[in-house]
Order: structure tokens, then sequence, then C-alpha cells
């Protein structure tokens, strides 16, 4: 493992960086460090927030310095390459792709010159990393989306997307856990929820895990939300 | 349990604590009071816990009727409160009985008023907190803003501290200097030239009207990078001025996402949040660079403040 950059991103957060490209390594570092302070969680420390191929950390300054967090994190990045990642996990994800619940399906086939069934039969043929949750509560963004599905953000972002709504943005994938705006392209919704803030854990999909989509009718998406 | 009915909510009242950090790995932004220390000032000369809940009106305030007896305390800008029709002071706490009605008008000074009440506001907390987090409609009352109708429950609050209080003057002179908001070099300060960083600390910024809870975007001299390549997606702080393509900043507040993709020039330090929070669209902002150091010194003596010797009797 390359040795991580930590800085000051503000007057209470540091930045640990382990480099600046998306890559397997990169994220087993975060995943790593991740795991490491999600499990010690110190009381002064007040957010964690995984992304590609960095962690910030943000403190109370009531309760520690900058200086003290630092050497913390030190002390647990040098742990980091010893630390096991466990098993990924496998999930599935029922989506009910096209109609009124994938409004963008037709342009994501119109951009990739492709019909509908073959965006359905090469979204749900991929598997999928989750690098990590973030941008909105349960959040998946993840890796490993075809190349001949990519398709650009909409110019004009939605102002409300509804839960549950799978989407294509660039050359990723993702599913929006709760309404919020969002720009991505929607192909399809899941009935699963994403976010229970109530339940333990709150989120279905956790950074490591590899997705699959699974195409499921209208009636059978009936069926899942009512059960 | 005591209860309040909302009569008019007002522009945008929600119900509001210190916010729920702790869930940004799971994508979770703490959101949470935008000017923190008035709420939590508020709270003190009611007696309550500074995280105790209360509500969070927005340029323009509300009517509220009580249903039984309480103390509350008004803090925050000066939304010309009226108890039964009767103006009532700010950062003092008083009693009110049942029945009694507390009539807000439009803000006269920033952009933010709090009314805390004794107790607190009571409504089942969502990951800890009652913070409402309007963009993914989570916490307060449904996970919204208040409307007409709305009847809001309020915890027990303990029965002693009956002591009608209020805010030392120059405690408030002290917290709410009308200093420039200070920052700290933003994780890709060096993204920007000597001459951007400079342009940001000489240039009067206005608030634009498309600002929320979630941040405010500034409008003035456009912050040009050097550096042109796309930043790959990262956590993002409280206060962290991002500066998208365009070049017109946004300073991330307390709805943010908890990761972004665009360069970070600077960060306001977190002694000045609260002063963020009082900011109205059109206002005029100034930045400037102080040292990591200078901001925690100032964040200590800050927090020095925000403690009952701060407060004498009414």
């Amino acid at each position: 493992m390359d040795n991580p950059k930590i800085i000051q991103a503000s007057d209470h957060s540091l930045l640990v960086s382990f480099g600046d490209e998306v890559s397997l390594a990169h994220h087993q570092s975060v995943m790593r460090l991740t795991t490491l302070l999600t499990a010690s969680r110190p009381a002064f420390i007040r957010n964690i927030h995984p992304a590609y191929c960095s962690v910030l950390v943000s403190f109370d300054p009531k309760m520690t310095s900058p200086e003290a967090v630092e050497v913390y994190l030190v002390s647990l990045v040098r742990t980091v390459e010893s630390t096991p990642l466990p098993h990924p996990r496998h999930i599935e994800i029922p989506v009910c792709y096209g109609g009124e619940m994938g409004p963008d399906l037709a342009d994501v086939a119109a951009h990739n010159k492709c019909s509908l069934d073959d965006v359905i039969r090469i979204h749900s043929s991929g598997e999928y990393l989750v690098y990590f949750l973030g941008f909105s509560p349960g959040f998946p963004y993840m890796g490993g989306l075809s190349a001949k599905i990519a398709t650009p953000r909409l110019a004009t972002p939605r102002t409300r997307v509804p839960a549950g709504s799978v989407a294509i943005g660039g050359s990723q994938t993702g599913i929006y856990p709760v309404s919020s705006p969002g720009g991505w392209r929607i192909i399809g919704r899941t009935p699963l929820r994403l976010f229970r803030p109530n339940e333990e854990p709150p989120v279905l999909l956790q950074m490591g895990d590899l997705v699959r989509f699974i195409p499921i009718t209208n009636e059978e998406f009936a069926r899942l939300t009512s059960s | 349990m005591p209860r309040i009915l909302v009569h008019t909510p007002g522009f945008l009242t929600t119900i509001q604590d210190l916010g729920r950090p702790g869930f940004a790995h799971l994508g979770v932004s703490a959101s949470g009071a935008a000017d923190a220390l008035s709420l939590r000032l508020g709270n003190l000369l009611v007696g309550n816990p500074e995280t105790a809940a209360g509500l969070e009106m927005t340029l323009i305030g509300g009517v509220f009727e009580f249903e039984s007896e309480t103390l509350v305390a008004v803090t925050g800008s000066d939304f010309e409160p009226r108890l039964n029709g009767a103006s009532v002071p700010l950062w003092t706490s008083f009693a009110v009985r049942g029945g009694d009605r507390l009539e807000f008008g439009p803000t006269k000074s920033g952009a933010r008023c709090y009314l805390c009440i004794r107790g607190g506001v009571d409504c089942p907390p969502v990951l800890g907190s009652a913070s409402t987090h309007l963009l993914t409609s989570l916490g307060g009352l449904e996970g919204r803003a208040l409307k007409k109708g709305d009847v809001i429950q309020i915890h027990r609050g303990s029965p002693q501290h009956s002591a009608l209080l209020r805010m030392k003057p120059e405690v408030l002179d002290a917290l709410f200097q009308a200093t420039p908001l200070r920052v700290t070099r933003g994780p890709q300060a060096d993204w920007f030239s000597r001459e951007t960083h400079a342009l940001l600390s000489s240039s009067p910024y206005t608030v634009s009207e498309n600002s929320n809870r979630m941040g405010l975007r500034l409008i003035g001299p456009e912050l040009k990078r050097t550096i042109d390549r796309e930043l790959l997606t990262e956590g993002v702080s409280l206060g962290a001025v991002q500066v998208p393509q365009g070049g017109q900043p946004i300073i991330l507040f307390v709805e943010h996402q908890t990761t972004g993709g665009y360069p970070k020039i600077a960060n306001v330090i977190l002694a000045d949040m609260h002063r963020v929070g009082q900011l109205r669209p059109r206002d005029e902002v100034r930045f400037e660079f102080i040292s990591m150091d200078m901001a925690l010194n100032l964040f200590q003596q800050q927090e020095l403040l925000v403690n009952p010797q701060s407060l004498v009797p009414a």
C-alpha cells in the first residue's frame, strides 16, 4: 500500500487520501480504514466520510486537537494493511425496468444505439461493486457499468427522483434510496427499501457489496412492494 | 403533555436540534440548526440541555398557540415576536399560559429565528436526532416543514429552573460580530492561484436567492482554477467553499451531501458557521483567510461563552 496523505481539510476535519484514481486497491484501503474507524469510534470523532480513494474524518474540536486526531489516524493507517476484509456479500436487487418507473430507459437506448431490451440485458448481466455510500442516505456509488450503456447525466437535474429509482450517470450506476433531487438517467425502480432509518442496520447495501440487478415485471413489483 | 398549535407556519419553519452526526459513512447528512449557537443559547434560557429540539423559522415567522403554561425563549434574528399582541424581547425567557398566542413577523435582521420551549420539542428521533432534513424528508414532523394545523408535542420539562433569564448583552455582541466570514484553506486550495485567493478575500459576494439549508450559492467575481481536471468524489466538510465550473462559489451548509466532486478553495471556520445561518438572499459576504490555529482559538473562545454564566436574571 502507498503511504496515504493526511491533510487538514478544515478546522474540524482531516482528509486521508490513498491516491487519486478509482482502483480496487484504493477501495480496499478505504474500506479497511473505515472499518477500523467505525469499530473503534472514539467519542471525539463526529463523522466518517469514505469515498473512492479517501476518507474524510470530522472531529469535535471541543474534545480534541487536529494534531491528536492525526496521530490517531496515523496509528490506524499503520494497521490498515493487516486488517482483514470481510468476504463481499452478494446482493440481488429486483428491478422493474422501463415504463413509468424507468422514464429514461428509451434515452439510454437511443444514446447507445441499442434496443430497450439490450439496455436491460446488459444492465442486469453485470456485477457491480459498491465503492461507498454517499450523496444521500444509503446511496451506493457503484462501479462496473458496461461502457455499452454509459449515458451522460441530464443537463438539468430532476427536482424529485422517486425512492428506489435505478439510474445511470455517466459510467456509473446507482439507486436513489430516498426521494431526492437527481441528475442521473432513471431506467427502472426497485421495490426494496435501501434506507430504513429505524432498523439496524439502517441501510440495505454497504461498501464492498457485490450487486446484481434482476429484472422483474410490474406484477412482481406490486407483490414485492406489498409484502 | 404540553402542546403547541401551529396557526400559521411562516415561510419555512422546521424542527431542529444539533443534528445527527455519526452516519456520514451511510450517506446521512448531519443536518441540525442553521444557527446552532442561537438554538443552544435559547435552550439554556429555558433550562433545557443545549441539545433539545426547538423551532427554526426562516425569513418570515409563524403564529403559535400554547395549550398550557410553560417557559419559552426567542433567539437568533429579530422577527418582532408578540405575545397576545404585546412585543416580547429576544434572548430572554418568559412565561406563557394556556391559550396564549405567540406571533412572529418578517425578519428585521438575519435569516433565522428560534423558538425554544421548556422541555424541548418531542418528536420521534431518527438516527438519534429530531432534526428535519428537508431534502430527504428525514426527522422532525414527517420530514417536512411545519404547516397550518400541525400540533407540536413538547417534552415535560423538569420542575426546577423556572427562573426568568436573559443573555448578557456583551456576550451577544461578542458572538455576533460583523467581521468578514473567516475561512481556512480548503483541501484543493492549491488548485487556485495566489491571485484567485486574493480575489476571494478582497471581493464582496452576494448570497443568491437560490440558497437553502443545503448550500449558499454566492454571486461575485469568478474563481478560476489553475488545475482543470475533474476532482474524484470525496468527503466534504460543513462550511466548505466549493467552486463548480463557472467559478461561482457555494458554501456547503447543514444539509450538505456527505460527498461531492467540486474542488474546495476554502472552509468557513466553525466559529462563524452560526453567522452563515443568518445570511439572507441578497446579503453581501466577505471572506478573510486565517490560520488553522487562529480558527481553533476563536472556536475555543466562543465555546467559553456558551454556558449558564452568560445568563443573568431577567
